[in-house]
């Protein structure tokens, strides 16, 4: 142990001992990692975005529908409101919040336009903790009652249909005996969502009223449902198909087949990067070392020949790398928390709101560090570091004394 | 050829260029494993650099080139405000005038005007709303690719059929088949009710989720007679001889309607601003990775030049003693650098040109994002484009950077002095 104090104290002076370049490979150590872990956090501050707003638009952690409607969401594939024994396990403290709903595609017109959306009949006071639209409303007033009978409409689609507060539209959509069935609605609310696809894809309505002008009775086309903790899923979904044989339960992975896709893109590109600077920076790591070996290959004879094993130097020179590393570490983590603690009130990307959507991303993107990443930057980095420079550390201690001394 | 024939350092006349290259390039060689290394450094960022940065203006290109070609062309002629308000009456009046003009416009490969208006369609079972487009049957293969995506049946046959193609996602939500007739229900453009009952003779998948889900084509004749548009259009859609072409051409179109008011000249990046955006916004991704490569290679290699400088100072020493000038010197430093840069970078250019190049017959499968990349109208297959500039911007980038750092220990030597160095270990 003491023998390894020793070692350790040898190698900081040693490291200490040429500080410019110390300095210069703690620089190349250091802005690698923060590149690493702050590109990472910006990744997964999009993955987050977008999972947050696949869940929260509207589908929850999870959603029963009847058989068919995925493929056909029309009035033709709804189901009656959940039983006993579903409502049993829905009003367990395990889900924050559910709700029904009724969800057809219609067509909304104003005096000056007509548009395409999602009508969807909600009861308000279920809404809130499981979707957006109970805190965005940003004019005008939420719904009061599943049988109220004003509508909500998105900001950019009342632009478009020249429509506003307190005005009349008229919405359109299939009832159950295959006519159309329309009714007029008075614009109660705007609301605003994070994209401007939210708000001119869906409309709502109170689901009572919905129900009555499809001709739907009591019956509903969704239950959506939020859970307090996510990684309960895949255990609760079980459970609810059990209570539900005859509806098709999915969770929001399946759903939400896009935000899927783009978290595992957005992992493979976290993974990819960390490899290539991995790569840049132990070139510049084995060379430094080989250097820092060479030009001591007088010392080291000199230390063989005193009779200190070839081990020992071995470890030494390693351990020299370590403190490096450990150094660059400090350095590059600590600027990637200083440069994410400026971010922390997000990136503002409303002036590229078009292309942010794109993208799948919202007005604002707040950069995250995973916990996961960090240790995957910096166990990257040391590791494969500290194995990079056996190399060097084995080339030190295989010097024949004798030849090391007398070498110039 | 001796050194006496090149002109001797220590000679008053001024050394030749051979000598500072073969003192350099033997200075570079004898430490063969430090100069194998740091060329490998140079070389591996100059690989991937060219890789990228191909990869992403193959992407962009491929991105750009899918989202106009489907549908929306390189550039329109329309009314003004009907980019922003789509609006039955903002229209174009004298349409065949109008696009007899720009057809001469030298440039300009295709044309073809549309009409379109937002209306419920129906099934005999089913109602959706929809974008009802009116086209004209001969000429919109020659600026969109639906016609060509054609799944079930064919395209529409006459300029005044009673007829539509419908998207693949859209005739699905109204169970239509080819065969079946659709309603069209919307609003003229005297506000009266505009009906049109259409067979329907194909179904196309363009590819474009949001094509697919909402788009009715019909004959422009049949369009314009069912919303009372008379002979007005709301776009003429224009195909150009290449993206590069596409300013020009629009600024030529715009002199050319320079008497026609109220028309508006449209290029694809006004057209498509979140295409635009979008690439704007990944691009500054890809500078802020690339730049954090460049930085960390640089400095990677700095720690090199400074060593090859520093455990030379004896030598240097006594070089200076002898009377060589400084600059001499540090000119063989930075000429020792500069051929180490660039062996590094010929060989990760080439080695990345090979492998982009490799790449660009092959192209690159991302199988499982199908969709995804569909999403932002990249093929399932990408294809990587490796042309002047995403040959040589990476490779530059590095240049510039480390040849900046191979000049910090240059200066180190115009500051030696002699009698010091000589004594240094």
């Amino acid at each position: 142990m003491a023998q390894l104090a020793l070692l350790l104290r040898l190698a900081r002076r040693s490291v200490l001992r040429n500080r410019r370049r110390t300095l210069i490979i703690l620089v190349a150590i250091g802005v690698a990692l923060w590149a690493m872990i702050f590109f990472a956090a910006l990744t997964r501050g999009w993955e987050n975005d977008v999972v947050h707003n696949a869940i929260f638009t509207l589908t929850g952690h999870l959603q029963a529908h009847a058989p068919g409607y995925r493929d056909d969401p029309s009035v033709d594939h709804t189901m009656s409101t959940p039983g006993s024994a579903v409502i049993r396990l829905l009003d367990n403290p395990e889900v924050e919040a559910w709700a029904q709903r009724v969800r057809v595609p219609a067509v909304v017109m104003s005096e000056h336009d007509t548009a395409g959306v999602t009508l969807v009949g909600i009861d308000p006071a279920a809404e809130r903790g499981l979707s957006f639209i109970a805190d965005a409303v940003h004019r005008g007033r939420y719904l009061d009652s599943p049988d109220d009978h004003g509508i909500l409409i998105g900001r950019a689609l009342a632009d478009r249909l020249g429509t506003g507060l307190g005005k009349r539209v008229v919405v359109m959509s299939q009832g159950t005996d295959h006519s159309v069935a329309d009714l007029g609605f008075r614009v109660v609310g705007l609301f605003e969502g994070d994209r401007e696809a939210t708000e001119m894809a869906y409309v709502f309505v109170g689901r009572g009223t919905a129900a009555t002008m499809l001709g739907l009775g009591d019956r509903v086309s969704e239950v959506a449902v939020m859970l307090r903790d996510r990684r309960r899923l895949p255990s609760f979904v079980a459970r609810l198909r059990a209570a539900a044989p005859g509806l098709e339960v999915q969770p929001w992975t399946t759903l939400e087949p896009m935000a899927q896709a783009m978290v595992a893109l957005g992992q493979a590109w976290i993974w990819m990067f960390f490899i290539v600077m991995y790569v840049a920076m132990a070139f510049g790591l084995i060379n430094t070392m080989l250097m820092a070996v060479m030009e001591r290959t007088r010392e080291f004879g000199m230390l063989q020949a005193l009779g200190m094993r070839p081990r020992l130097i071995l470890t030494q020179v390693v351990f020299e790398s370590c403190l490096l590393l450990a150094a660059g570490t400090v350095a590059g983590v600590g600027l990637a928390a200083g440069t994410l603690a400026l971010l922390h009130g997000g990136i503002n990307l409303s002036f590229l709101a078009q292309g942010a959507e794109m993208w799948g991303m919202g007005k604002v993107i707040y950069p995250a560090a995973a916990a996961g990443d960090v240790i995957g930057a910096v166990g990257l980095v040391v590791v494969l570091g500290v194995l990079s420079s056996v190399y060097p550390a084995w080339r030190a201690a295989r010097r024949v004394p004798i030849e090391a001394i007398t070498r110039n | 050829m001796t050194a006496r024939d090149a002109g001797s350092p220590l000679s008053p006349q001024r050394p030749g260029f051979r000598l500072y290259l073969r003192l350099a390039w033997r200075n570079l060689w004898r430490n063969p494993r430090r100069t194998l290394l740091t060329l490998s450094a140079v070389a591996f960022a100059a690989v991937v650099l060219v890789f990228m940065v191909s990869m992403q203006l193959g992407g962009y290109g491929a991105m750009i080139r899918g989202a106009i070609g489907v549908f929306t062309g390189d550039l329109q002629v329309q009314a003004h405000g009907y980019h922003a308000k789509k609006r039955l009456r903002t229209a174009i009046g004298d349409a065949a005038e109008v696009e007899a003009r720009v057809a001469t416009v030298p440039g300009v490969t295709a044309i073809a005007s549309r009409a379109e208006a937002y209306a419920l369609v129906s099934s005999a079972s089913r109602t959706y709303g929809a974008m009802i487009v009116g086209v004209e049957p001969t000429k919109e293969p020659s600026v969109s690719t639906i016609p060509r995506t054609i799944r079930k049946g064919h395209y529409l046959s006459g300029p005044s059929a009673d007829e539509a193609v419908v998207g693949q996602a859209l005739a699905s939500n109204l169970s239509l088949t080819v065969g079946d007739e659709i309603t069209v229900l919307g609003q003229g453009l005297d506000g009266s009710l505009a009906v049109a009952a259409l067979k329907v003779v194909g179904i196309f998948s363009s590819g474009v989720p949001e094509l697919d889900r909402q788009t009715v084509e019909m004959p422009l004749a049949s369009f314009q007679s069912s919303f009372l548009l008379g002979d007005r259009v709301h776009t003429i859609v224009v195909r150009t001889s290449g993206l590069e072409a596409v300013p020009h051409v629009a600024a030529a179109i715009t002199t050319t309607l320079a008497q026609h008011r109220g028309l508006v000249v449209l290029r694809w990046d006004q057209l498509l601003e979140g295409l635009k955006q979008g690439i704007a916004m990944d691009a500054a991704v890809g500078w802020f990775l690339y730049t954090a490569l460049v930085l960390v290679v640089t400095f990677s290699i700095l720690n090199t030049f400074l060593m090859s400088v520093l455990e030379r100072t004896r030598e240097l020493g006594v070089l200076l003693a002898l009377g060589t000038r400084p600059r001499f010197l540090s000119r063989v430093v930075v000429l020792e650098s500069a051929i180490l840069l660039l062996l590094g970078l010929a060989f990760g250019t080439l080695a990345g040109a090979g492998l982009t190049a490799y790449a660009g017959v092959h192209g690159i499968a991302f199988s499982s994002s199908e969709e995804l990349l569909a999403q932002w109208s990249l093929p399932a297959r990408l294809y990587p484009r490796l042309d002047l500039l995403s040959l040589t911007l990476g490779p530059a980038a590095i240049l510039l950077a480390t040849m900046a750092a191979a000049l910090f220990p240059a200066r180190r030597i115009r500051r030696l002095r002699p009698v010091d160095a000589m004594k240094a270990v």
